[in-house]
């Protein structure tokens, strides 16, 4: 689906098409966006795994954290840092993308400069 | 009697048990006797306060289990003493009057506690804390309301009080000195320490003398101290320091001061024995740490063998207190010439790097943020040049197993370092953490150091070896078992349904997929599925890649295919642009480079079912051509292999199962390395369980040979149900078969009369039955609307199954 800007805030979808404690990718103004639905609610973090590039939208997603499929890397939905055993350097935080919802439709905001323009 | 050949170790605990293994790695025949004076086998007395904090078991001290000196012919004397130690004739008494001659002889005899002379030790209720006896004694003693009193502020005084105060003791420490742990912290550190003591609900009383324990019928009452002031107590624990047991040596005629004196070979006064341990005094320094025993016992093992080697110049002493929520890490010097500190009181973090007048690194304190200490207590003990001590701790703070050296000791309780946990990784082929730590002995000590074990063996084998299995729930410490008796208990059938009972998959979530299983074994596939508890490659049955795309395999049994087949595949595989098309290792067809949302459609063009090469699961049973066309063959390989894997095709399994059907012994499909392998012999078939090929190479256990292919495949069937049952979430048929015994499978498999094997069969048939036939078909009837596409893709529509 096409995406639309509002604001800042983009739509990308409604809760429903993520199923409960699963995770879906989406590509805003460039942005590479894992959104996890937990029972906590939305959380979206930076789809790309820091240590392999893995797709974290398809890890397994627990209270707050989910652990990447390739190598088991894991990281907190809530504030991207990383989490675990298997400890990286210190660049290893993903970024944190703000969550909306309105009406069931899901919206993120990424920041406007780096949002490409979208044709009316 | 001839001259004695053999080496004779005095003491059972960890230096003897050290001893032994150093001397069995350089030499396999030379006769070795332990003497152990305690009825037990020698354990971890490192773990002790595990004991009593954390409620373990005395025999999971265990150092080595029974076969272990059984293997490497040590002989294992267990309750007995030596009254007489002759060197010089070559020949020792014990107590019982049996005589026993060597040719070297070490005394391991430790050490005892250091007693103070106080009025009313002997009081009940007043203990030492240094045997699994004194734990056992504590543990009953302690519980809510109980006062209890410990003497000595120190390492161990510290972990007692700890225990006690985990069982609910109302806990005082009584130090003699100014500050804790003196011997291994500054001033700035211990006055952290005391705050981080306290909150564990532990009152600590300094600058404080002990008078007398004093008492009422024999039962001690109270501790009064040097100002007269009466502390009640119905506990006592004495824990001040050590005394090195050195009568026999002395009796022996050694040199003995407050050790038994030995040379930077280890060796005593007496050119036969050598002596390690708390007993050994090296350059004037008795050590009461367990790291320089390792140092010592490798030195010594070559003295004893009488050859040449490194000499033993001494070890840099450090410590780390084993109290939950509170990290501490000393090595070397407390104070020195040049120190850096970062510090926080705030938080309670303390951070010190000391480096002598030559510019080198003496010492260590980490407080409260022990991260990369691994690397501080290798730069110490190294006594590396340190240009800029700010930048080092800087470093450490930031340390990675990855940065750490290959000789870095990862466990300082059994001396085993970084480059040991890779090879066993690497070369060895461990498959799990604890196999590592099995083998290694890392992390098996007093366990501190068991997330960097951890992390070095997920960075020796990329990630894919990491995880503890021993609990199928780390986070919540579940096992397999007891998760399971939750799940018939309460007739639970989905992971959710799990989660809320126990916890359990709640933390990480990384033992959804474990739960999953489980949950589908126990209820033979009649569980509620649920594909957030799946890996991914169980959400979209296809086997995620590096890039993220995926791998799909259809199922072609036995690796029989036709032109028709080929062809299609061939069209697929052009129209859909797939980036390559390979053949496995399992004799089967690879499409590489798929894209999730392409699945549905790749599949519906195929018109073949799942290969299921992506699940921990049944997987591919290769075949020869068997007596079809091999002029060799002595059994139908292929119609066997094609109607074995019909009839394990689609189960799930703990890890992965791989089988094969040779019709010979040249055993071209390679049955004697898979799961599950089957060999046609003259006159029957050979069943082989346990194979493995892959990181480790095993070949597999001869289970049964039968008369014909049926027989085969019914043992075989049998033999996946046991495992599917019993087998531990991601346990490799070779691990399971090592770790429950072949005696054990044989009689659950084969023994018919018991009933057993037929119910495994019927337990086996409803799981089949109920087992989804082909999850491909799911691209007609998805699971969730968006199985397959993320937000922003969609995949190919495809007709509703009518």
């Amino acid at each position: 689906m096409n995406s639309t800007a509002i604001d800042t805030w983009t739509a990308v979808g409604r809760v429903e098409d993520i199923p409960l404690w699963e995770g879906r990718r989406v590509t805003v103004g460039g942005h590479r966006i894992a959104v996890f639905r937990t029972e906590s609610g939305i959380h979206a973090v930076g789809a790309d795994c820091p240590h392999a590039d893995g797709p974290l939208q398809d890890g397994l997603v627990a209270d707050g954290c989910v652990t990447c499929p390739l190598h088991g890397w894991r990281f907190s939905l809530l504030t991207g840092e990383q989490l675990g055993t298997l400890r990286a350097k210190a660049t290893s935080t993903l970024e944190v993308y703000d969550v909306g919802e309105r009406d069931g439709v899901l919206l993120l905001r990424v920041p406007a400069e780096q949002l490409t323009p979208v044709a009316a | 009697m001839s001259l004695a050949q053999g080496i004779v170790v005095v003491g059972g605990g960890i230096a003897g048990q050290a001893l032994c293994e150093e001397v069995r790695r350089r030499d396999a025949e030379v006769p070795l006797t332990l003497i152990c004076g305690e009825q037990d086998a020698p354990y971890d007395r490192v773990r002790l306060s595990h004991l009593l904090a954390d409620d373990e078991k005395a025999d999971t001290l265990r150092l080595r289990p029974d076969d272990w000196y059984a293997d490497r012919r040590v002989e294992l004397l267990l309750g007995r003493r030596v009254a007489t130690f002759d060197p010089d004739a070559g020949s020792c008494a014990l107590e019982d009057g049996t005589a026993l001659r060597f040719r070297r002889a070490a005394l391991c005899t430790g050490s005892d506690p250091l007693l103070p002379p106080l009025p009313g030790l002997d009081l009940d209720g007043v203990h030492p804390f240094r045997t699994p006896g004194d734990c056992a004694a504590l543990a009953a003693a302690a519980s809510p309301g109980v006062r209890a009193v410990v003497i000595g502020g120190g390492l161990l005084g510290l972990e007692a009080a700890y225990g006690l105060s985990r069982r609910g003791a109302d806990v005082t420490v009584v130090h003699l000195v100014e500050r804790l742990m003196e011997r291994q912290l500054d001033a700035a550190a211990a006055a952290l320490l005391l705050p981080a003591i306290e909150r564990l609900g532990v009152r600590v009383r300094l600058s404080c003398q002990t008078r007398e324990l004093t008492g009422v019928d024999g039962r001690v009452t109270g501790v009064r101290f040097a100002d007269g002031e009466l502390c009640p107590a119905d506990v006592v624990v004495v824990s001040i320091g050590i005394r090195s047991r050195t009568d026999l040596a002395a009796d022996a005629g050694l040199d003995v001061e407050r050790g038994i004196v030995v040379d930077d070979r280890l060796r005593t006064s007496h050119e036969r024995v050598v002596a390690i341990g708390e007993c050994a005094q090296h350059r004037g320094v008795v050590y009461g740490i367990v790291a320089p025993i390792h140092e010592q016992a490798a030195i010594a093992a070559d003295t004893l063998l009488e050859r040449e080697g490194p000499s033993y110049g001494g070890s840099v002493p450090s410590a780390k207190l084993k109290v939950m929520g509170v990290d501490l890490v000393s090595v070397g010097a407390a104070e020195g010439a040049r120190a850096v500190v970062a510090a926080d009181a705030d938080v309670g973090a303390y951070r010190k790097v000391i480096v002598d007048a030559e510019g080198r690194a003496a010492g260590a304190v980490l407080l409260g943020d022990t991260r990369g200490y691994e690397l501080l207590v290798e730069t110490v003990k190294r006594g590396q040049q340190v240009q800029d001590p700010l930048a080092l701790l800087v470093e450490a703070s930031q340390a990675t197993a990855e940065d750490l050296p290959e000789n870095a000791q990862v466990c300082n309780c059994n001396g085993v370092c970084k480059a040991e946990i890779m090879d066993a990784v690497r070369l060895d082929g461990c498959a799990s953490a604890r196999e590592v730590m099995a083998r290694t002995r890392a992390g098996t000590g007093c366990g501190s150091c068991k997330d960097l074990v951890f992390e070095v063996v997920a960075l020796a084998s990329d990630g894919v070896v990491g995880d503890e299995p021993a609990y199928l729930c780390p986070c919540r410490r579940q096992t397999r078992e007891q998760l399971a008796a939750l799940v018939r208990e309460r007739e639970l059938t989905s992971v959710s349904a799990l989660t809320a009972a126990c916890g359990a998959g709640r933390d990480c979530g990384a033992c959804k997929p474990g739960l999953a299983y489980l949950v589908s074994e126990v209820a033979a596939n009649r569980h509620r599925e649920e594909r957030h508890a799946r890996f991914i490659n169980d959400r979209v049955h296809a086997n995620i890649q590096k890039d993220g795309t995926f791998s799909v395999i259809p199922r072609i049994r036995g690796g029989v295919t036709t032109p028709h087949e080929l062809r299609r595949i061939a069209d697929v595989a052009e129209r859909h642009n797939v980036p390559m098309v390979k053949i496995t290792g399992g004799q089967r067809i690879d499409l590489l480079g798929v894209r999730k949302e392409q699945l549905p459609r790749i599949w519906e063009e195929l018109g073949m079912p799942s290969g299921h090469a992506y699940a921990k699961a049944v997987r591919t049973v290769k075949t020869c051509v068997g007596t079809d066309f091999c002029r060799f063959g002595l059994g139908d390989a292929i119609g066997v292999g094609i109607e074995l894997e019909k009839r394990m095709e689609g189960l799930h399994t703990p890890h992965k199962v791989k089988s094969a059907v040779s019709g010979c012994p040249r055993n071209c499909a390679e049955s004697y390395v898979k799961d599950i392998g089957l060999v046609a012999v003259e006159g029957g078939w050979e069943i082989y369980i346990g194979g493995a090929a892959g990181s480790r190479v095993r070949k597999g256990d001869l289970l049964v040979k039968v008369a014909d292919g049926e027989d085969a495949i019914r043992v075989a069937l049998t033999f996946l149900q046991h495992y599917r049952e019993q087998g531990e979430y991601l346990e490799r048929t070779c691990a399971f078969v090592e770790r429950v015994g072949m005696e054990t499978i044989a009689a659950a498999v084969l023994d018919e009369e018991s009933g057993e094997p037929a119910r495994l069969r019927e337990r086996l048939a409803i799981a089949k039955a109920a087992a989804a036939p082909d999850p491909w078909l799911e691209r007609h009837d998805p699971i969730h609307p968006n199985q397959f596409s993320e937000l922003d893709t969609d995949s190919d529509p495809l007709p509703q199954e009518a």
